[in-house]
């Protein structure tokens, strides 16, 4: 069974509190709160302005420029303000609020469950609706999808992956929507792979989901697909875009300024794929997504049809409230997921789940020397030596942490999660990461200007 | 016996052919260098803390040496003595400066800024920044992490634990930078020193607004600009909801300080004006604003805007 | 709400090792070379384990106490397998004085010098070692008789790499004695198949990589079999020769317990693997041609001081970075 080369750790999944639950629509909620960004690149502009009317799935927010995407009402009702609010960080963020009334939707969505599988749309006019509809990549990286999808000059895309891998602990949305939804997501694949021009088409599935792999399979069996489903080894962080590329081609990405598409590949996430599908089938924008909140400590842990914008409490909630003493609310899965301080913050586009720890576990191990062990180095999938960066990013040097390629980690966290000593190794390097960045992009801005 | 001379003239040999060896290549790769570098390097205060803006102490000397202009050098340790007697060494202008002191504008304490929740992360300003508002609701305030403290090469900066709040001892602060620097949220500001470390500013660089601000802390700058009403010298600009006052203008008459509702405004090294008028808009009013609730707030802040008028003409 | 928000940076797991856990796992590895060495030469033996422990830990606990005045650190059994070690690099009746100076040379001189446990260029209980072979020549080189002669023969008092040094033969020497434990030797390193053992155990248990012993060993083998060949003649010499080397002295305790120490052994496989060829050759050309019988210790110290230059030099390959 094919995997990623370098590196990798396994932590224990503990998917089964939420994995065995059928996705259920959460109620609507009574006031939204929708982040301008909550993509990857510029933030979104406000097209509403305090007291319009809205619909639900109308534009209220314009992609801007290329690299930015559009944002939809999740709801329909009355915009209430567009002002700086805190999001799930408490940082301060342009936010639209909506208040609701009742549910009317822009009269062009199919909300009929028919499954439409034909698709006459050709590649230019399919990536215009994946615009259109403000798609972006739903594994939590937020990368506009019609970037993705724009192959620059003199690239070819030979493969199409789909990220089905959901290597994060705890999460279970893209697990449950390839198995509730297998049918919708292979024509969302099918579309994409009509976006792109290619030939290969692989859906890449961690083998602890036995049932989705033979659900895909069997799905493809039956109709007319030309789509492969690759089983893959369980091992963290194979979802991370490089590493599923190199588990399911053997091609590894160039380092940065490297894209994926250098290599021939293109990555989209499988809940991603079921966007497309509603998106140009449907013209349905993304608007909802499918969220896990799971947790040891939570009494009833679900997988949670969302509208965007629903506050993190309402999921809490639903899952039966928050356990007393210590907690560590998690936008995201344990490994690469923000803790929260703002429980009222909304649900965006990137997030798959809401983890809850409570207890010693939302604690840290309390850190002691490096014994110079060499399990960060082992356990890095981009072959860096974690605790060497780490201890430069801690002294400050930054010309240092250039040489020994700062700017490829991809802060999945293996390092810190397999230490024996219990050392923040990614806080370091995460603030070593960002630093670097910046002086490379100021260099290359002063570059530019002469 | 003959081993003891053998070893004895080999060594000296060997060690004389080294000499030999070494003597030469020094000449050879001699470095032509002005001697007045490091004359200059010795007048300097030595602490390499890179406040001038060069690397370090012997960076800045070889500027001094081979700049015509020695204008915009500055090194804000050794002051304007050490400045005066480098160019008089050297026979150029000394460059002047006003002296300045590092000040942290946050007066978020405990009491005044309720903890929301408990960092558990790496100890350090620079990456809890990243990652999120802080412990407390406020955006601005000060972490008191500590990355100033460990910027700071003369012990002149230091977290008080009661506080949480990041202290500056003025009497070793060399006004450097390297604080200003590190602080990520851009809290620290290199003021202009008056006599006897007397300083009137604003404690805060909240740029929320006035009702979020007071949710946070009870000591931020909700902008109501009384402040600002009341300066002669046209010093206090209110921006973003947030009041600046310039430290060339300031005077330090310290009217602004009676008239703010929250305590925003830092007087030091002297004492407030006297309340002549005891009218509820001065000091005694202040506490009382505390509670954060908006309705309580807003009524004061309009009553306290009539009297402020009446006391600052009087004061003319 | 009663809740107390905890907020830190990711990751918000973390994996159930530690360095306590990872030295337990070392330590249960040491186990069947300690009851074959046990069997060997009797009671003695644990007491010069227990005396070696009790020191280590003892000195590394008043250091920290009395000198640095920081936190004990002894809860990481780190100092326990230094004990461990240093006592396994000993005749089984060497004084217990002599084991005390040892302990505080290996903790004291080796560890506690460079700021204790993570930070020591050398491994701590060779330091100690190696200070009592040079300073105690005699006491450390003379091995007693083995208490368990209704089991098996006895043997000489001399081990079978001083016996060769000696000018024996290597076809006298009983390969399957030596590596079931009958020979003379320190008492850790007597054991070739116990060692192994705790080997496989570290290997599974994931403690340690295969890299370093593999290479230590592999380097020896592979040296001797070169030997072998240019001594010509005997036929048989070509595996014996090979074999002896890896059965006799330190080899096993050296490349398995020795080498792989954390702290003073190369961080990146590719650096390990030098690391062990260094100090699988290193061995070899002091054992056939250098003054002492035995250089596994001072090949691993050697190396030891090679690994800060290893660990400049020998990255991993760039992700993405395809060799040509």
């Amino acid at each position: 069974m094919k995997t990623f080369p370098v590196g990798g750790v396994h932590p224990s999944d503990n998917k089964q509190w939420s994995n065995a639950k059928a996705i259920e629509v959460l109620e609507l909620p009574d006031v939204v709160n929708i982040p301008l960004g909550q993509h990857i690149g510029a933030p979104a502009t406000a097209k509403v302005a305090k007291g319009d009317k809205v619909l639900t799935g109308q534009l209220i927010a314009e992609a801007t420029g290329f690299m930015s995407a559009n944002i939809h009402s999740p709801i329909s009702g009355t915009v209430t303000a567009v002002d700086m609010q805190p999001n799930g960080q408490g940082l301060r963020q342009m936010m639209i609020t909506i208040k609701r009334e009742g549910d009317e939707w822009m009269p062009e969505i199919d909300r009929s469950k028919d499954i439409k599988r034909e698709c006459e749309l050709d590649s230019q006019a399919i990536i215009s609706k994946i615009k259109d509809a403000g798609i972006v990549g739903m594994g939590g990286a937020t990368f506009p999808t019609h970037v993705k999808l724009s192959i620059p000059n003199g690239c070819k895309a030979e493969y199409l992956i789909i990220n089905g891998v959901e290597c994060e602990p705890y999460l279970t949305s893209d697990h449950r929507n390839m198995l509730e939804r297998g049918e919708e997501l292979l024509i969302g694949v099918e579309i994409l792979k009509k976006a792109l021009n290619v030939e290969h088409a692989v859906v890449g599935v961690e083998n602890n989901k036995p049932d989705a792999i033979e659900n895909l399979n069997k799905i493809i069996a039956s109709g007319k697909f030309d789509i492969k489903v690759e089983p893959l080894k369980v091992q963290y962080p194979q979802g991370g875009e490089k590493q599923l590329i190199a588990a399911v081609t053997g091609r590894e990405v160039p380092p940065p300024p490297g894209l994926p598409i250098h290599v021939g590949a293109v990555v989209c996430n499988a809940s991603t794929a079921l966007a497309v599908y509603e998106a140009v089938q449907k013209n349905k924008p993304l608007i909802e997504r499918v969220v896990t909140i799971t947790g040891k400590d939570l009494q009833s842990p679900r997988n949670l049809l969302t509208r965007m914008g629903t506050p993190i409490s309402k999921l809490i909630e639903m899952a039966g409230g928050l356990p007393e003493g210590d907690v560590k609310v998690v936008n995201g899965g344990p490994m690469m997921g923000r803790a929260m301080v703002n429980l009222d913050s909304a649900v965006t586009k990137g997030c798959s789940g809401v983890t809850v720890y409570a207890g010693v576990d939302a604690h840290r191990v309390s850190p002691s020397p490096c014994i110079k062990c060499a399990k960060c180095v082992a356990a890095c999938p981009m072959s860096l030596e974690p605790y060497l960066i780490s201890k430069l990013a801690k002294k400050q040097m930054w010309e240092r942490l250039e040489q020994e390629n700062i700017v490829d980690c991809i802060e999945c966290g293996c390092c810190q999660f397999t230490c024996p000593a219990g050392l923040p190794l990614l806080d370091y390097v995460r603030y070593g990461k960002q630093t670097v960045m910046g002086i490379i992009r100021s260099r290359a801005a002063a570059a530019a200007k002469k | 016996m003959t081993v003891l001379i053998s070893t004895i003239l080999t060594l000296s040999v060997l060690g004389i052919l080294a000499a030999v060896i070494l003597y030469f290549v020094a000449q050879k790769f001699k470095v032509e260098e002005d001697p007045r570098i490091d004359e200059v390097e010795k007048m300097f205060p030595g602490a390499n803390c890179g406040g001038c803006g060069f690397a370090g102490c012997r960076a800045m000397a070889e500027a001094m040496v081979l700049r015509e202009d020695i204008s915009a050098l500055y090194c804000p340790v050794g002051g304007a003595e050490c400045m005066k007697s480098v160019a008089a060494y050297l026979g150029k202008v000394a460059p002047e400066k006003e002296p300045t002191v590092a000040t942290v504008r946050c007066g978020g304490v405990c009491s005044k800024r309720a903890k929301t929740n408990a960092y558990n992360g790496t100890k350090s300003c620079a990456i809890a920044s990243s990652l999120y508002v802080g412990e407390s609701g406020c955006a601005y305030g000060c972490l008191g992490y500590g990355d100033c403290v460990e910027a700071c090469a003369f012990d002149a900066i230091h977290v008080n634990p009661q506080t949480g709040i990041a202290e500056v001892d003025a009497e070793k602060c060399t006004a450097c930078g390297a604080c200003v620097k590190a602080c990520p949220k851009n809290i620290i500001e290199l003021r202009k020193k008056w006599p006897k470390n007397r300083a009137v500013y604003v404690s805060c660089v909240s740029k929320d607004k006035g009702a979020v601000t007071m949710k946070a802390c009870k000591a931020g700058c909700i902008g109501c600009g009384k402040c600002a009403k009341v300066c002669a010298f046209g010093a206090i600009t209110v921006e973003n909801g947030l009041a600046y006052i310039d430290p060339q203008k300031c005077k330090l008459c310290r009217k602004c300080v009676n008239e703010c509702p929250t305590g925003a405004i830092v007087l030091k090294g002297m004492d407030p004006l006297p309340k002549e008028p005891k009218t509820p808009a001065a000091k005694p009013a202040t506490p009382a604003v505390a509670p954060a609730a908006k309705p309580a707030a807003e009524p004061k802040v309009a009553e306290a805007k009539a009297e402020p008028k009446v006391e600052a003409t009087k004061n003319e | 709400m009663a809740n107390n928000f905890i907020v830190a940076p990711s990751p918000h797991m973390h994996s159930v090792e530690s360095t306590r856990s990872l030295m337990r796992d070392v330590l249960i590895a040491l186990i069947p070379a300690l009851v074959v060495s046990t069997v060997v030469y009797g009671l003695d033996v644990l007491k010069v384990t227990a005396i070696a422990v009790a020191s280590c830990v003892l000195i590394e606990y008043l250091i920290q106490k009395y000198l640095i005045k920081g936190p004990s650190t002894i809860g990481n059994l780190s100092a326990v397998i230094t004990g461990v070690l240093l006592a396994f690099n000993l005749p089984a009746n060497i004084p217990w004085w002599i084991i005390v100076v040892g302990a505080l040379v290996a903790i004291g001189v080796g560890k506690m010098t460079f700021g204790g446990l993570g930070r020591n260029p050398f491994n701590p209980a060779l330091v100690g070692r190696v200070f009592l072979l040079i300073a105690y020549p005699v006491q450390m080189t003379s091995f007693p008789q083995p208490t368990m002669s209704k089991f098996v023969d006895t043997f000489s008092g001399a081990t079978p790499l001083a016996a060769i040094k000696a000018g024996g033969d290597v076809a006298s020497v009983d390969l399957m004695s030596m590596f079931g434990g009958v020979m003379a030797g320190s008492l850790g390193e007597i054991a070739a198949a116990a060692l192994i053992v705790g080997g496989g155990y570290m290997l599974w248990r994931k403690v340690i990589t295969w890299h370093i012993p593999v290479a230590v060993l592999g380097t020896m083998a592979l040296f001797a079999f070169v030997v072998a060949i240019f001594e010509g003649g005997n036929p048989a010499l070509l595996y014996e020769l090979p074999a002896f080397h890896l059965l006799a002295g330190g080899a096993m305790l050296g490349a398995i317990f020795m080498a792989t120490d954390y702290v003073s052994s190369p961080m990146t496989p590719k650096g390990m693997l030098i690391y062990g060829v260094g100090i699988g050759a290193i061995t070899m050309i002091i054992r056939l041609w250098g003054a002492y019988p035995e250089g596994m210790s001072f090949a691993i110290l050697i190396m030891n001081a090679v690994t800060p230059l290893i660990n400049k030099y020998v990255k991993p390959r760039r992700f993405g970075v395809m060799s040509k």
